[in-house]
Parts: structure tokens; C-alpha cells; sequence
């Protein structure tokens, strides 16, 4: 079992995500969150971060994307969309959560 | 005669996660009371505030989105957009709400008052304002 | 320890300055109870424009300032009530406050 990380920041302002990818496990989770959702959006300049990363499974919170206006066809393919219930389950499944501010 | 100056609003924050925003839009409805040439600039993750589509409702947040609807009535003449910061979040000019505006006592009216400009046009309108309060 | 008012026997939540908690609580009754308070009468005029604002509100989920709510009303109701002397002479306590504050929105912003 490895780690989750929360980012909540967007990739384009912060390097949260970024780093959150490089210092992870192999087989962590990575939860995109409140201004994070904005990294599980494809073609955009911060698309390869996500598409580039092997290894790690990334998740995007349903209200937040709703919230931003981000549909599901946009969103990189593999990205998966979890409500809070998911994020839940998310919190349990792992060894601990890491929030990446 | 000339007491009207240049004011430009330049928004660089994502609508919700800070109170960024928010604030930068009340600060324009307040200043609207003013009588100056009002335009706002929208760029880096400030153009996320002009993306349509944004629903609120399982976040309880407070949707403010129709608001900027409205900012024609309260003065402001132009919303800029910078190009190379749409195109950097994939979004192109479709996918960004339309501003009406309305002169009310000439009854001239422009359907939609967002504009995308490229980078050089963004210096220069940051440029030849007289205040730029940026958030 | 926040006030309320009674609408037809159901108590409503409302701020410091006499505005409705709740946007979403609003029932006509709430501008009945509020104008009772004031000792003034709502007449067709009155609804007229209170039913504006909630319209107003619907749309851009703002209360409109004082000028821009006259110059919509100029539009959508008239010239003739669109202007601020009809509009005082129908809430004399100010249209923006006291017809904001009976519509259940909140103060409009920039208002003090």
C-alpha cells in the first residue's frame, strides 16, 4: 500500500503537483482537489505532468470540477472522478494522506 | 476636460479557491459608482473566472459566475483576456461567458464586451491605464 | 442569539439590520410582516418592483446598486419608474436598502 496525496493548488500557480509526483511512491494515489482539479484538464500546458507520470493513479473530486466548470470529456484519460464518499474511501484504503498544500 | 482616468482590474486567480476573485469583483460593482473608463484583464489562472459551465451547488459555495454578466451595467466597458493564458489551459474564446453592455442614454449596445487579445496587446492596455489594481 | 420574524406563525432568520438570513427562506409574506413594521402599505407599485429585484437577483445573484436598479427598472418598467424620485417616493427609506431588504436579498453591495 503506498500513500495519498491531496493537491490542492493549480498546477499552473503552485509546483504542488508537480512535486507531489516526483516525491510519491510507485502505486501512490493522487487526489485533485479545490484548485487542484484544474491539473486533470488534457491539453493543457500541464497536461504531461499527469500523462507523463507512470505508476500512480490520479483522482479528481466530482463537486470541485463541477464547481469550475470542468466536464467529464475534458478531463486526461485515466483520471478518475470520485465524490466525497470517494474521497472516503480513498482516506481508508491507503497507508496515510498527505495533504500537499 | 479630462477627470475620467483609466482604471484596469487585472484578475490572475482562480475564481474559487481563493477569495481573490470575489474580492476584485466587489471592488469593481463599489467602483462602478465612480464614473471612470473601467476595463478588466483577465490572465494566468484568472481566466479560469470566465469559464461558463461552473455549478456550485455540491460545493456550497456561493456561484458567482452570473455576476460578471452584470458588469456591463455597472460600468465596465471591456474584459480582456489574454490569449496565451487560454491557450496554456486549453480553453479557447468559446469556451468564456458573454458580457453584454448597453449605453443607456445613446442606447448603443455591443453584445458581447470579452475580448481575447494577444500578449503585446495586454502591455500595452496595462501600458496606458492610469491605475491597475491587481489581484 | 439572531433575531427573527414571524411569517404567518413560522419564524425567519434574519441579520443584524432587519435582512432575511436566507435568500432561499423568502415568501411574499416576508415583505408583508417587514412593511407592517415600517407603517407603510404595499401597493402594486411596490411588488412591482420587489418582484424585479428577486428577478434580478435570479439572474446575477447580486443585489443591484441603487443606479443600476434604476436604470433597469428604466428599461424593463418604464421611464416614468425609473427614476429615483419614483422610486424613493415608493421606499422612502432608500429603494436600494428597504426594497432589497423586503425581497429578502441581501444589502446590496457598496451600500453603507
Amino acid at each position: 500500500m503506498a500513500d495519498l496525496f491531496t493537491v490542492n493548488k493549480s498546477p499552473f500557480e503552485k509546483n504542488s503537483l508537480e512535486n507531489a509526483i516526483k516525491f510519491s511512491t510507485e502505486g501512490a494515489s493522487i487526489l485533485l482537489i479545490e484548485d487542484g482539479v484544474y491539473g486533470a484538464s488534457k491539453g493543457t500546458a500541464c497536461e504531461s505532468m499527469i500523462t507523463g507520470a507512470a505508476g500512480k493513479k490520479f483522482y479528481a473530486l466530482k463537486s470541485d470540477l463541477k464547481a469550475r466548470g470542468i466536464a467529464d470529456d475534458r478531463l486526461i484519460d485515466g483520471v478518475e472522478v470520485v465524490d466525497y464518499a470517494g474521497f472516503v474511501e480513498l482516506v481508508c484504503s491507503t497507508d496515510k494522506t498527505q495533504a500537499w498544500l | 476636460m479630462s477627470d475620467i482616468k483609466k482604471f484596469m482590474y487585472l484578475n490572475r486567480r482562480a475564481p474559487y479557491g481563493t477569495i481573490y476573485a470575489w474580492e476584485s469583483l466587489e471592488v469593481v460593482l463599489i467602483g462602478a459608482a465612480f464614473d471612470q473608463e473601467v476595463s478588466l484583464m483577465f490572465a494566468d489562472d484568472g481566466v479560469y473566472q470566465l469559464v461558463k459551465g461552473c455549478d456550485t451547488s455540491e460545493s456550497d459555495m456561493k456561484n458567482f459566475m452570473p455576476t460578471y454578466r452584470t458588469l456591463g451595467d455597472y460600468g465596465v466597458r471591456y474584459m480582456y483576456v489574454d490569449q496565451a493564458s487560454l491557450e496554456a489551459r486549453g480553453l479557447t474564446a468559446d469556451d468564456l461567458i458573454e458580457v453584454a453592455w448597453e449605453d443607456w442614454e445613446t442606447e448603443e449596445e455591443v453584445d458581447n464586451i470579452v475580448e481575447v487579445v494577444d500578449s503585446a496587446k495586454v502591455t500595452e492596455l496595462m501600458a496606458e491605464s492610469d491605475v491597475v489594481f491587481s489581484f | 442569539m439572531s433575531d427573527t420574524i414571524n411569517v404567518d406563525g413560522k419564524e425567519f432568520a434574519v441579520d443584524e439590520e432587519g435582512y432575511l438570513a436566507n435568500i432561499n427562506d423568502w415568501v411574499p409574506g416576508v415583505a408583508d410582516v417587514m412593511s407592517k413594521q415600517d407603517e407603510l402599505e404595499l401597493t402594486d407599485e411596490h411588488w412591482d418592483i420587489i418582484k424585479f429585484l428577486r428577478e434580478y437577483y435570479e439572474e446575477y445573484q447580486i443585489a443591484p446598486a441603487i443606479r443600476v436598479l434604476t436604470k433597469a427598472v428604466a428599461k424593463n418598467l418604464g421611464k416614468d419608474k425609473g427614476n429615483s424620485k419614483y422610486l424613493y417616493g415608493l421606499f422612502p427609506y432608500g429603494p436600494g436598502k428597504q426594497a432589497c431588504r423586503y425581497a429578502g436579498l441581501p444589502k446590496p453591495t457598496g451600500c453603507v
